[in-house]
């Protein structure tokens, strides 16, 4: 039997915890309100497939900005994801106390930097070396996949790393006990035994690029065209929103949060699918 | 008289400012079985660790002193650490199949060494897992995930992959610490039929164990050496108080 007070303390959580829940169903609850009739009116395939966004002319067809979205943030895990994958190796594995008491840290201070530094960052250095070296405007997915891989690493290397240390320190010893080198150790035991952990770092990490907004917006060009290589310009489902809801207005409006809907769905795909890697065992 | 198989000659063993090991000296004779034990945090685990080495993963670690195997100092800067750990292979107290089959399980390490072709290597699996006594309990599901045996039988999988490297020297930490009588019975019945070509050092995870086993006891205290000789002498009259106290049950 539990104690009234007990009960009690157990319904304060309970609530508390609710009310964080609540937020998540709160907005989507609103931009499901606002973005749905939109979508309805233009008709899903159309709103979704459509290449022409052109709201003076009603014409909000969103598959560029789908394209764009998926990218730069294809671009960016393959930028990112084998430096991060490299990094928590180091870290884990084979970096003495004393790197790795600087370099953790450091890279956690990557995190701390706001996305718009970055993107001033980006559009002063890698937009105009890109435009010198390799041509095209400068402004182009290559510069938002550079960006984004770089702000993508202290996710997946924390959690790939997190992975990596907390395995059964038997593996290592047994693997050790066998005769293989350490690479071998690595290679063969530790990375497959982590391997759900990784997965999900790396998705997350994917996530957290394809959620990024302010960084984007000021290296990628936002041209509303079907992007024909790396070094054109494009433009994200999410520097949509950001760029045009400060003057938007009805439908066009109502466009915007459509196009949110869609991205929310992409991002509870990408996090569904970690949760899903991390549990398979 | 043939040299002793493993030769340790005034071992001391650190870990940073703490002394686990002290003065330790043991000749270790081939093809016998040798169970070191004594109570916990005597120093068996680091000693046998010392012997091929893992102790270097134990940060703070320092060894002074000398573990002779065939004469040649583990402790050597040119010793090749893979190779002696290939020499002499360990098998730990907690069961820790790798997370693959059966077979890969015991092919894994074969494999990564040499090529091997698959009737060759098949050969090997199925010596090691005979050595072992398991293979009649895996001979139809050799294919299976390794972590889905039972215990004891997990113990002799881990058993059968060092037996797969041909070591000279099997070191056993308590090896049967968490299985059941029968179990326990199968793995000793094993070892004494592994004596005959590997030296076996065993931490036995009580006194009536090394009783059943081994050639040969040596009883450590607080990191040094009590008593050692051959297991019915020790057993039947210790010349040590400390170790009559520790085998009669009075302590520890």
């Amino acid at each position: 039997m539990k104690s009234p007070m007990e009960r009690f303390t157990e319904r304060i959580f309970l609530v508390v915890a609710l009310s964080s829940l609540s937020v998540l169903a709160l907005i989507t609850v609103f931009i499901f309100v606002e973005g749905v009739p939109i979508i309805a009116k233009v008709g899903f395939f159309r709103f979704v497939f459509g290449t022409v966004w052109a709201p003076s002319q009603n014409l909000y067809g969103i598959f560029p900005m789908i394209v764009g979205s998926v990218a730069v943030t294809l671009g960016a895990a393959v930028i990112g994801v084998p430096i991060a994958l490299c990094c928590s190796i180091f870290l884990a594995e084979f970096a003495p106390a004393a790197v790795r008491n600087v370099v953790r840290p450091a890279i956690q201070l990557l995190a701390g930097i706001p996305s718009v530094v970055y993107g001033f960052w980006g559009l002063l250095f890698v937009v105009p070396f890109i435009r010198v070296y390799l041509g095209g405007p400068g402004l182009s997915i290559l510069a938002g996949s550079i960006i984004l891989g770089i702000m993508m690493l202290p996710t997946v290397i924390s959690i790939s790393e997190v992975s990596l240390l907390s395995l059964p320190r038997q593996y290592k010893e047994g693997a050790f006990a066998l005769g293989l080198t350490h690479w071998q150790t690595i290679r063969t035991v530790l990375l497959p035994a982590a391997k759900s952990g990784i997965v999900a770092a790396i998705i997350l990490g994917i996530g957290r690029a394809i959620g990024e907004t302010m960084a984007v917006i000021m290296v990628l060009g936002n041209a509303v065209a079907i992007p024909e290589s790396i070094l054109d310009p494009a433009r994200t489902l999410t520097t949509n929103i950001g760029i045009e809801m400060g003057y938007a207005s009805g439908d066009h409006q109502q466009a915007l949060f459509a196009t949110g809907i869609v991205l929310l769905a992409i991002i509870m795909l990408l996090n569904a699918s970690a949760q899903l890697a991390t549990r398979r065992k | 008289m043939q040299p002793p198989k493993i030769d340790i000659r005034g071992l001391d063993f650190f870990f940073d400012k703490k002394q686990v090991i002290r003065d330790f000296s043991l000749e270790i004779p081939a093809n016998e079985i040798l169970a070191v034990f004594g109570p916990a945090n005597s120093g068996t685990t680091t000693l046998l660790q010392a012997m091929n080495r893992l102790t270097d993963l134990r940060p703070g670690a320092r060894a002074e002193g000398r573990i002779l195997l065939d004469g040649k100092n583990v402790f050597d800067a040119d010793v090749n650490v893979t190779e002696l750990r290939r020499r002499v292979g360990m098998v730990f107290e907690v069961p820790t199949p790798l997370p693959l089959s059966i077979y890969e399980n015991v092919a894994y390490g074969p494999r990564l060494r040499s090529r091997k072709n698959h009737a060759a290597l098949d050969e090997v699996v199925e010596t090691a897992l005979v050595r072992a006594a398991l293979w009649d309990d895996v001979k139809d599901r050799l294919h299976t995930a390794g972590a889905r045996l039972s215990g004891g039988q997990q113990q002799r999988l881990c058993i059968a992959r060092v037996l797969a490297l041909e070591p000279e020297v099997i070191l056993l930490d308590r090896p049967c610490s968490g299985l059941d009588p029968i179990s326990t019975a199968k793995i000793e019945e094993s070892l004494r039929q592994l004596k005959e070509h590997f030296t076996i050092v065993l931490i036995p995870h009580n006194v009536q164990q090394a009783g059943r086993v081994a050639d040969q006891v040596a009883f450590m205290l607080m990191g040094s050496l009590v008593e050692h000789g051959a297991t019915d002498e020790v057993f039947r009259n210790p010349k040590n108080q400390k170790t009559n106290d520790y085998i009669t049950g009075r302590f520890g």
